[in-house]
């Protein structure tokens, strides 16, 4: 029964992180069309960031503040500078995005060094808790708790806010939203920023169950795409749905079959695919 | 047509002449270049020709060599087994793969071929007792022909993999000349157009996809055996992203623009890589600047100079 316990609350944990990375990826794909190869790459600075500001304040509030804010700066300055010279040109969004994928994971291993690290856990969360005679480990529910707490936020903020409709009238037809008087060029910089703040903050969260190492950013980036297949790009429940899929079999496939660990992860994309090509909750 | 006819001609005469110049170690990195050419240009096809900007490209070429080195290390180093045995499986990879990713499009096509080729490299690294794992398979020999000559000197093998460069590039050609080439074009042009005009869009695409997959296959075949040794590194998205890297560089939809730009990147890899640790992040350099500068290629940039000189 604990095994079966641990097991649901370490995928669901790691679902949170796959969503808070899938759903930046897709709300970019939405709003610019740019399919962002980099976004692992946020997940693992965020990461590494995070573990200075750790070791040097011994704060992890502090690091879960700074670093999002400072990969988020990242992405501001990837958008307005690279990015938005190519709109709706896939080949140079790849080649371009591939190059910072490059550049960040070998800057990465020059200042971090090669050894896998993990992030310290907060202090409150250090233990575990008992209910009812079973043992919960704490730092896991508070990342659940988290990823909760944003996918509802992000809910309301794109559903019942002004900023909301307006990325809303982006994603749906931009020229009518330009034309309407919404300034989408100032609202693609901040959704890219705010995206880039997302898997930062995956980042921070995963430090201490996942921990930041070379090529973690092409892991979490792999699965995030396998999440926006099954869930369908540019929607925000998919993205939900289908981070906590995905991070469930991947947890489970990892436990029960380690050697079969990839298929049952591609085994359903596959299948949803086959079904959905636009994944469940995507529109086109 | 005239000029194209004279450069092709002053090419493959240099390309055979060269092996009496260069030193041996040049000359492995020309057999080098003329593998990855072959690779570039089967992934041309799908980019540059009908529009299919693939991320898994390095899935094929891997299953071609790890078929060739594993029947020439386990079972026998007997060249007409091995290496249609090689061919064949990197076609029915991509018939397999292809059934998947022609479901979707743009930025789903990116994703999903990068995933299918992600399971290869998980299969190759997983599965330690039939792959070596991370180690990979050292000790893959020379193909042997059976006949009077070895291919285990270096001029030798070089003609070897000449042959069937010029022999691949001449199949390529007719392809992309043929009405089946220009039924790829349309498509890239206009899927909707191509749909009205009645052509079965979809086949046609998977036509294509399992070229481009056989003929990388015909690389990583040649490339188990020039370097006698294949590691998961050959199935890794960072070889697949090299690969459009070459494509662009050298100019999409050209055929031999690729061709030149897997050759330059070989070129600068070797050259790069003797002064500094620090490839990857000249890579991705590179990446940015081709992207920003010459998103024609080089090819682009040489037409567009010819074409300003003429006027």
């Amino acid at each position: 029964m604990t095994f079966w316990i641990i097991q649901l609350l370490n995928g669901i944990s790691f679902g949170m992180l796959l969503f808070l990375l899938a759903a930046g990826l897709s709300l970019i794909y939405g709003l610019m069309r740019i399919l962002n190869l980099a976004h692992g790459s946020y997940y693992l600075i965020g990461g590494y960031v995070g573990l200075t500001v750790v070791r040097l304040t011994d704060s992890f509030v502090l690091a879960a503040l700074a670093a999002p804010i400072a990969v988020a700066l990242l992405g501001v300055v990837m958008e307005r500078f690279f990015l938005r010279r190519f709109p709706n040109q896939e080949l140079p969004q790849v080649l371009l995005t591939f190059g910072f994928l490059f550049i960040f994971a070998d800057l990465a291993l020059w200042i971090w060094g090669g050894n896998p690290q993990t992030l310290p856990k907060p202090e409150i969360f250090s233990s575990s808790i008992w209910i009812g005679g079973l043992v919960f480990p704490s730092y896991r529910l508070f990342v659940i708790a988290t990823g909760i707490v944003i996918g509802i936020g992000l809910w309301w903020l794109q559903e019942k806010t002004r900023l909301g409709a307006m990325i809303r009238a982006g994603v749906d037809d931009e020229e009518m939203a330009r034309g309407v008087g919404v300034n989408v060029s100032l609202l693609s910089t901040a959704v890219f920023g705010f995206g880039a703040f997302l898997a930062a903050l995956g980042g921070i969260l995963g430090g201490p169950f996942v921990g930041v190492y070379p090529g973690a950013d092409f892991e979490v980036l792999l699965l995030a795409f396998v999440v926006t297949i099954v869930g369908g790009l540019g929607s925000l429940k998919g993205a939900f749905v289908g981070g906590l899929l995905i991070g469930l079999l991947d947890n489970f496939g990892k436990s029960l079959f380690p050697e079969f660990a990839l298929f049952t992860i591609f085994a359903p994309m596959a299948i949803i695919l086959a079904i959905r090509p636009t994944g469940l909750f995507g529109r086109r | 047509m005239k000029t194209r006819v004279f450069f092709i001609g002053v090419s493959a005469s240099v390309l055979l002449a060269l092996p009496l110049l260069l030193s041996s170690y040049q000359l492995g990195l020309l057999t080098k270049m003329l593998i990855f050419g072959l690779f570039a240009m089967s992934l041309d096809l799908l980019v540059g020709y009908t529009g299919l900007p693939s991320l898994g490209h390095a899935a094929f070429f891997g299953a071609g060599a790890y078929t060739v080195s594993l029947l020439a290390l386990r079972v026998a180093n007997n060249f007409w087994l091995d290496f249609p045995a090689g061919l064949v499986m990197a076609a029915a990879v991509s018939a397999l793969f292809g059934l998947l990713a022609l479901r979707t499009h743009e930025a789903y096509f990116l994703m999903i071929t990068l995933a299918l080729g992600q399971v290869l490299w998980g299969v190759a690294f997983g599965w330690r007792s039939l792959t070596g794992g991370d180690d990979g398979l050292p000790g893959v020999p020379r193909p042997d022909l059976g006949l009077p000559w070895s291919l285990s000197g270096g001029v030798a093998f070089y003609y070897f993999v000449f042959i069937f460069f010029v022999l691949a590039a001449a199949v390529l050609w007719i392809i992309v000349r043929s009405p089946f080439g220009n039924a790829l074009v349309g498509i890239r042009q206009s899927e909707a157009r191509m749909e009205v005009l009645g052509y079965n869009v979809w086949l046609y695409k998977y036509c294509a996809f399992i070229l481009s997959g056989f003929f990388a296959g015909l690389a990583g075949n040649l490339f188990a055996y020039y370097n006698g040794f294949v590691s998961p590194t050959y199935l890794s998205v960072i070889f697949s992203a090299t690969a459009l890297l070459m494509v662009i560089l050298g100019g999409a939809g050209t055929l031999f623009g690729p061709a030149l730009g897997a050759a330059i990147i070989v070129y600068l890899e070797n050259e790069i890589s003797a002064y500094t640790q620090r490839w990857l992040l000249v890579l991705g350099v590179i990446y940015v600047i081709v992207t920003l500068c010459a998103p024609d290629g080089v090819v682009g940039l040489l037409q567009r100079w010819s074409r300003s000189r003429r006027s």
